[in-house]
């Protein structure tokens, strides 16, 4: 059916009475308008406030009371810090390693719940795997923070049997960035294998029917159609995951880390929390949530164009 | 696909059978375990002997965290919060989803207010200027602190935007020649017809509100305003005792702090246990919605 059907008078009637089309449009306005309050104030007044990270910001005389501006001094207060780099570091490296963790395994149950025939059992691992989706940091990390233990947690009582020492995962820089990507992990791949499944539901039944008549095996028909027919989502999803290559994952970070693995934990999300709500240092807080709010945004606007370009990939 | 299997296959087929009870059974034992010892007694607790099965049996530590008023308290706020918070949520979202479902002959400024809405997800002021602004409107230590900033969510919008727009067109056309205005039309027919598409959304906000806990914690001057997610930071995750009284602190010490924190983590867990098998149901058609879209 196409959009304008002239039947209903529409076109007519906006001819001879002008401004109807206004009029019926002023409900959408209204139904509008409180979302857009609400928005304006709270996603668009912060944008202007980060004016603060050019300013001397004293909390007293308000976002826009005449703060004395200081140029680019909080920046270059932010960049002689001698552990910033390891910040960037840190925040890079863990969240590299958990984009790529979290696009092979959830690809790997995909493909593995796949070949599952017994849909009771099907069913249930999904329902158990994807639980812990569920469930804040908070519960989350104190269950890991318990089982971790290095004195009493169960995983070290279990290490000990096997004879492996105990290992302080959560209080070694050695451990505690692989004890991230890992929980991480543990939290999000349920959830993440069921996109990747249902990627393959959509798969052409008869291209599997027309692999097996030219002697494909279960094996072949995995490379050769399976994983052809999800490589569009795999791509899709890698693309906009790289849109967040800067986001390392605060809640959980926040939950879990301490000052002995800042070396190697810390990452620029925890930084901007503990310099500005913590040592109330708002200007080079700020400035710091400036720079990863604009790299984040080159970055997030360039995988929604290619993913746009690539897959005709829209959000709305 | 009924075909004989070679060996090859059965090999395979145990093999991934194996893997994955193994991989399920991974999931769960850390929160068995947790459950376990928020079972247990104090000196089987301590002397490391819970594993997966409660050691000499006891609902002390339930008892202990039930009787905290603290902890009452930071459940009424989370109860609060969900409640009145989704109910803007999800209210606004439909509100909000409507007009921009339109085409643009029936709203001409579409465009631009979707781009309004869109900019949010790719650009933010961060953390600092919005504790600010939350600091200076006076919100502070209120539950509107915990709501209005959250209140638009751009992500559920989207969802529910494009739920609107397979709802037919003659569909609405024919409501319109029935004299039904734009306000009619909402609630009569693209709400009812968009039921599964409320469900998951509403679903959505409740976990989000239930999970919620940096908020709580710094908006909230005074602890005894947190929500239960931030109450348990303080608690669970941070080790601050600060919230507690001293005869609190001199029941505790009967009892195992591992317990006790179990126990409180089993039951900020609940809530989510309850709603879990209708959020199963409508999160599978939501992820796919929202993800996998054509």
């Amino acid at each position: 059916m196409s959009k304008h059907t002239p039947a209903l008078g529409n076109e007519r009637r906006r001819s001879f009475k002008f401004g109807y089309k206004t009029r019926r449009e002023l409900p959408l306005h209204f139904m509008l308008l409180p979302g857009l309050v609400l928005i304006l104030i709270f996603a668009y007044i912060p944008m202007v406030g980060v004016s603060i990270a050019f300013q001397n910001f004293i909390p007293l005389k308000g976002l826009f009371g005449g703060q004395e501006w200081v140029g680019l001094d909080n920046f270059d207060y932010v960049f002689s810090m001698p552990t910033i780099w390891q910040v960037v570091w840190n925040t890079l490296r863990i969240a590299a390693l958990k984009i790529v963790a979290g696009l092979v395994v959830p690809i790997a149950f995909a493909l593995l719940l796949n070949e599952v025939r017994n849909v009771l059992f099907k069913r249930t691992t999904q329902t158990i795997i994807y639980f812990p989706y569920f469930l804040s940091w908070i519960i989350l990390g104190g269950i890991l923070i318990d089982i971790l233990s290095p004195s009493t947690g169960i995983v070290n009582k279990f290490l000990g049997w096997v004879g492996i020492g105990p290992i302080f995962f959560l209080g070694e820089n050695a451990w505690f960035p692989y004890t991230m990507v890992v929980s991480d992990i543990w939290k999000t791949f349920g959830f993440n294998t069921i996109i990747y499944l249902a990627a393959i539901t959509s798969i052409d039944p008869s291209l599997y029917e027309a692999a097996a008549a030219d002697g494909a095996g279960r094996w072949k028909q995995t490379w050769h159609v399976t994983l052809p027919g999800m490589h569009m989502i795999i791509v899709l999803l890698m693309v906009l995951s790289l849109g967040t290559v800067l986001d390392a994952g605060f809640d959980q970070i926040f939950n879990l880390y301490s000052p002995q693995v800042y070396e190697s934990g810390d990452i620029v999300d925890t930084m901007v929390y503990r310099m500005g709500l913590q040592q109330t240092q708002f200007g080079p807080s700020t400035a710091v949530g400036l720079l990863k709010s604009l790299v984040s945004f080159i970055l997030i606007s360039t995988s929604y164009l290619v993913a746009y370009r690539l897959f005709k990939y829209r959000l709305f | 696909m009924l075909l004989r299997q070679t060996r090859g296959q059965k090999i395979f087929s145990v093999f991934n059978y194996a893997l994955l009870t193994l991989t399920a059974v991974l999931c769960l034992l850390p929160l068995i375990h947790v459950i376990a010892l928020s079972l247990s007694d104090n000196a089987a607790v301590s002397g490391g002997l819970v594993t997966l099965w409660p050691v000499r049996f006891t609902w002390e530590p339930y008892v202990y965290v039930l009787e905290r008023s603290a902890f009452w308290k930071a459940f009424g706020v989370t109860l609060q919060r969900a409640a009145l918070g989704t109910a803007v949520n999800v209210l606004l979202v439909i509100l909000l989803a409507y007009p921009l479902s339109m085409s643009r002959e029936k709203l001409r400024a579409r465009t631009l207010y979707v781009w309004i809405f869109f900019f949010t997800m790719l650009f933010n002021g961060g953390l600092i200027p919005t504790y600010i602004l939350i600091k200076e409107i006076g919100i502070m230590d209120t539950l509107w602190a915990l709501i209005l900033p959250g209140a638009v969510t751009v992500f559920n919008l989207i969802l529910m935007l494009n739920f609107f727009r397979q709802v037919p067109e003659e569909l609405e056309d024919a409501a319109m020649i029935d004299g039904a205005g734009h306000w009619r039309t909402l609630w009569q027919i693209y709400v009812p017809i968009s039921t599964p598409a409320t469900a998951t959304i509403t679903l959505f906000c409740v976990v989000g509100h239930w999970n919620a806990w940096f908020d709580g914690l710094i908006y909230m001057r005074d602890a005894a305003h947190y929500p239960l997610q931030s109450y348990l930071q303080t608690i669970v995750v941070k080790f601050d005792f600060q919230t507690m009284s001293a005869t609190d602190a001199q029941r505790l010490a009967q009892l195992n702090d591992r317990s006790v924190k179990a126990a409180q983590m089993v039951v900020a867990a609940v809530p989510i246990l309850l709603v879990y098998p209708f959020l199963q149901k409508y999160f599978v058609s939501g992820i796919k919605l929202g993800s996998v879209k054509g």
